[in-house]
């Protein structure tokens, strides 16, 4: 049972209503599992906080879409009479948005109880429309539309198993393929029953991977891996850094996002190029901190970072540069923490309680390094454990600053970039770049982190073998995630009920297998 | 025979027509835990709260040298002076971890506050403000409200694994929150209810009816995911049924103004405005029943906090700083520790700013303030620096510093809970596990 969160309940709305419906409500941060919040949807709670907003925004909505000004636009039909109940429209609006909104027709006593609510409202209230306005009120505060709730029935080609009924399945379909609720096209197939027949759901796959709201999905999942909630909560010191503002906190997102659609989504590009390529997405307010000119006033441009510029691939982006930094400072560790677990799905254990730190003291220290600065780590063997995973990447990053800035020298001492990963040794964020574009654990990961938000859950060591499968048809595929979205989409084990039974340890199957434990 | 509540009198009156008279005061209304009475005839409810700040303190400077009522203050807790008589001072009572690795700034947190060591970042059980909040929250409109005042959307109040109650970090989303839409000015004099409330009772009816054959069609894990939904969706029934009822007047309430608009941030100065700002608005909100539970986060427990220009915050400067040699601690990790407790100061001046019965809300309310290790350097789960302040309604007793003597933390937290009315013998875990009252809290 997952919750929706917030880009899927944000683009539900837009498309069963209109995207210029508001939604007054704000919504509770969303729980991260092992690293997604595709899982943590799985397993969190709803606050009261969280409800009270749901209470917001379902009324807000309600009111938008059974107000006078849109009335005609939205509910399907118009009452026989200005003042008696007309139980035939309120029936047919109920269903309708009953339909879109729990992603399966009403049972009939939910019916009844939706179109008894509208007559109750219109009774106290007075207007027809109003009883529809809080019978769409209740159907958006429903738990069969907050959280997907998903339904069985017996599987006809296993005796006494059970499948996933087909309402369920373009559920699970339209949520991975588009991040949104399914569309009529696909609730019109799960009503003729056309999803559960190989031929009928490949029809429906190809569709979505086709259309231009794969683009979402494929957002909505890099937004989640790569952790950009952490912007909610980031602050750099204005007069340290003083061209970072809200507004590049904001671009940088959206940079880094647009760089991946580009090249994945619009050009089917190799996913391992994300970390080499210098074409990017520039605004005025990036520009600053580029210091690359944005001829666009307001917008976007295309750009490619120049040679000289020591950038390429979005890890030299801002937003992953400034994201894993401290308000004041730029942090290798944090910066090679973040790259093992983001884009080689290892876990860099916390430091241990009881850990002198003052070796890494003064940072403005005339001619020091960060690289001086944590030597110290590695000389300290409690320390040098977790450290020699992240440092030795992490400074290689080392002339960019705690706000993605540039910078050849840091307290005017020259930088040393030399660094090394998995064995790899290189320099320079170039040199990082083409090193995660040539580790072949980076794309295991990426189809581990995919698979896992498209089941919303951790992996069971059952499913090792079908994930090499996956890893196996990415490269075949040159790396083109669409690919692996479809043959995701096409597998049995996506539709899966049952789990297999062996619970995942902390590692997650696909990275034990490769034997990567850090 | 029907039950008679507010509600159903209340529904009475408003299908005949006759609303905006004063309900008469009846103790069969109230869950019996009020003490003090307010010039209105109004029991006053027992409040609760937390108040956090992150990465402990030095503890020459925070420690008072002998126990008891005559300590001298300690420079660090200097700010707090103002109400020595009002804070039981409560120094070496330690999380104890049983094997359990400590997760930095987590454990020794969520140890405090769930009698669990956990080595991660979620409580394991219900922290002991939602534990009190079962007892004394009923009949407020929001069961709690947590605040987090270093623009850390973060919250250490949990009602179950995985299950935090979100903080606001902004004082005009809080005055939005508490002071806009359904609100009601105790004071008004005129009461209408909104028909519209009662429409949306019953529609809360329809979504939560049929509860039991959903809660029949889902495994454990997901069954109790929509129990929480549920419990969530009952929150806001109640807010409604107190919709209905006129307000309970409330003395000396002016209905404040909205803050303006503020930097939400963690420059240390920008925080200060903010939490006093939240503080502010938090006090005006308890005082007029909008809530009886409550919690700041002052700083994250890994604290953000740090002064402008400066490349450090103050939890890098907890490891990084050197001692000073000559004052033998170090400088700007004392710097902030002290400030944390002028801003502790600011909290309580605005709950003792507000009058209430024959005294004032701090009178009425408990307020654990507490951080999440002692020596942050070494992330140091062992004394771990508390306050209770405050009157509790009559069922606290303060004004003295007690050494804990490496005694289990949870010893605190029991005796919190047995002064709030709870029924609990014993809480926390194996070393944790304890049975032992702070006897000098209780009043």
């Amino acid at each position: 049972m997952r919750r929706l969160t917030e880009s899927q309940y944000r683009a539900t709305i837009a498309d069963v209503f209109a995207p210029d419906v508001p939604i007054a409500g704000r919504f509770e941060r969303a729980q991260r599992a092992d690293g997604l919040i595709a899982v943590g949807s799985s397993v969190g709670g709803m606050s009261a906080f969280g409800f009270e907003q749901y209470d917001a925004s379902a009324r807000g909505i309600a009111a938008e879409v059974t107000g006078e000004k849109r009335r005609a636009q939205f509910v399907p039909c118009q009452p026989k009479s200005a003042n008696a109940f007309d139980a035939a429209c309120a029936t047919k609006f109920v269903d309708t948005y009953g339909l879109k909104l729990f992603r399966r027709p009403l049972a009939r006593d939910e019916r009844a109880r939706f179109v008894g609510v509208a007559k109750a409202a219109q009774a106290r209230l007075g207007g027809f429309y109003q009883g529809l306005e809080y019978a769409l009120v209740g159907m958006l505060q429903s738990p069969h539309f907050l959280l997907r709730m998903e339904r069985t029935e017996p599987d006809p080609q296993h005796r006494g198993a059970l499948r996933l009924d087909a309402w369920s399945k373009a559920t699970r379909l339209s949520y991975f393929l588009t991040n949104s609720t399914p569309d009529a096209e696909l609730l019109r197939a799960a009503g003729a029953g056309e999803l559960d027949t190989d031929q009928g759901l490949a029809r429906q796959v190809d569709r979505l991977i086709a259309s231009p709201k794969l683009e979402a999905a494929v957002r909505a999942f890099f937004w989640d891996m790569l952790q950009f909630d952490g912007f909610n909560d980031l602050f750099k010191d204005p007069v340290i850094y003083p061209a970072y503002n809200s507004s590049v906190a904001r671009d940088a997102q959206e940079q880094t996002l647009r760089t991946i659609v580009s090249l994945l989504v619009t050009e089917r590009g190799d996913y391992r190029d994300l970390f080499t390529t210098r074409k990017t997405w520039l605004t005025r307010p990036l520009g600053i901190v580029y210091r690359m000119p944005v001829a666009t006033r307001n917008g976007w441009e295309q750009a490619e970072y120049p040679a000289y510029s020591n950038r390429s691939g979005i890890l030299t982006d801002i937003s992953m540069l400034a994201l894993h930094s401290h308000p004041g400072r730029s942090s290798a560790t944090l910066r090679g923490k973040s790259l093992r677990e983001v884009f080689l799905c290892q876990h860099v254990p916390d430091p241990p309680a009881n850990v002198n730190f003052t070796a890494v003291d003064q940072v403005s220290r005339p001619g020091s390094t960060a690289r001086m600065r944590l030597a110290e780590h590695n000389d300290n063997p409690v320390c040098a454990g977790c450290h020699k995973l992240t440092d030795p990447i992490g400074l290689t990053l080392e002339n960019f600053d705690g706000s993605g800035g540039f910078r050849a020298k840091e307290n005017g001492a020259e930088l040393d970039l030399k660094g090394m990963l998995d064995g790899a040794t290189f320099a320079g964020a170039p040199g990082l770049g083409q090193t995660m574009h040539d580790n072949p654990n980076v794309p295991i990961c990426l189809v581990d982190k995919l698979y896992r938000s498209a089941v919303g859950r951790e992996v069971v060591d059952a499913e090792g073998p079908y994930l090499d499968y996956l890893a196996t048809t990415f490269g075949a595929s040159g790396y083109r995630v669409p690919e692996l979205m479809r043959a995701i989409a096409l597998s049995k084990t996506f539709y899966a009920v049952a789990l297999p039974a062996v619970p995942a340890k902390t590692q997650t199957a696909a990275a034990a297998r490769k034997g990567d434990r850090s | 025979m029907t039950k008679l509540t507010r509600r159903t009198i209340l529904r009475g009156a408003v299908n005949g027509a006759a609303v905006g008279v004063a309900l008469p005061f009846l103790d069969l209304f109230l869950d019996g835990n009020g003490e003090a009475l307010a010039a209105t005839g109004q029991r006053l409810p027992v409040r609760f709260g937390t108040w956090i700040w992150g990465c402990g303190f030095i503890p020459e400077r925070w420690i008072p040298a002998t126990e008891g009522a005559d300590y001298v203050m300690p420079p660090d807790l200097e700010p707090m002076a103002p109400y020595r008589k009002q804070m039981a001072i409560l120094s070496g009572f330690d999380v104890k971890l049983d094997g359990v690795a400590n997760k930095p700034h987590m454990t020794g947190n969520f140890g405090l506050r769930t009698g669990i060591p956990v080595p991660g970042e979620t409580a394991t059980a219900p922290t002991i403000d939602v534990l009190i909040g079962e007892q004394i929250g009923q009949g407020a409109r929001f069961r709690s409200i947590e605040l987090s005042a270093s623009g850390i959307e973060r919250s250490y109040s949990f009602r179950g694994a995985g299950s935090p109650n979100p903080s606001e970090t902004s004082p005009v989303a809080l005055y939005q929150r508490i002071f806009g839409e359904g609100f009601q000015d105790p004071n008004a004099g005129t009461f209408a209810p909104d028909p519209r409330t009662m429409v949306r009772q019953s529609v809360l009816s329809a979504v939560t009816e049929d509860r039991q054959k959903l809660a029949r069609s889902l495994g454990a894990a997901d069954r109790a995911r929509l129990d929480e939904y549920f419990t969530s969706v009952r929150q806001l029934e109640q807010q409604l049924e107190l919709q209905l009822q006129p307000p309970a007047k409330v003395e000396n309430f002016t209905m404040p103004s909205a803050p303006a608009k503020t930097v939400v941030d963690a420059d240390v100065e920008h925080v200060m405005v903010n939490h006093k700002l939240m503080a502010g608005l938090l006090a005006q909100a308890l005082a007029c029943n909008q809530t009886r539970v409550f919690n700041m986060l002052f700083s994250d427990t890994a604290s953000n906090l740090r002064r402008s220009a400066s490349s450090d915050t103050h939890h890098t400067l907890t490891h990084e700083e050197p001692v000073d040699p000559k004052l033998g601690y170090q400088q700007q990790v004392a710097w902030f520790a002290a400030k944390s407790m002028v801003a502790c100061r600011d909290f309580v001046d605005a709950l003792a700013r507000i009058k209430e019965g024959a005294g004032t809300l701090l009178d009425n309310t408990l307020l654990l303030a507490h951080s999440d290790c002692s020596i942050a350097k070494s992330h140091a789960v062992e004394g771990i620096p508390m306050m209770v302040i405050g009157g509790g309604g009559g069922r606290i007793r303060t004004g003295f510093h007690k050494a804990g003597r490496a005694d289990p933390v949870s010893r605190v937290g029991l005796s919190l809970q047995q002064a709030m009315g709870l029924q609990v013998e014993r809480w926390g875990t194996k070393s944790m596990d304890t049975n032992r009252t702070v006897t000098e809290l209780v009043a």
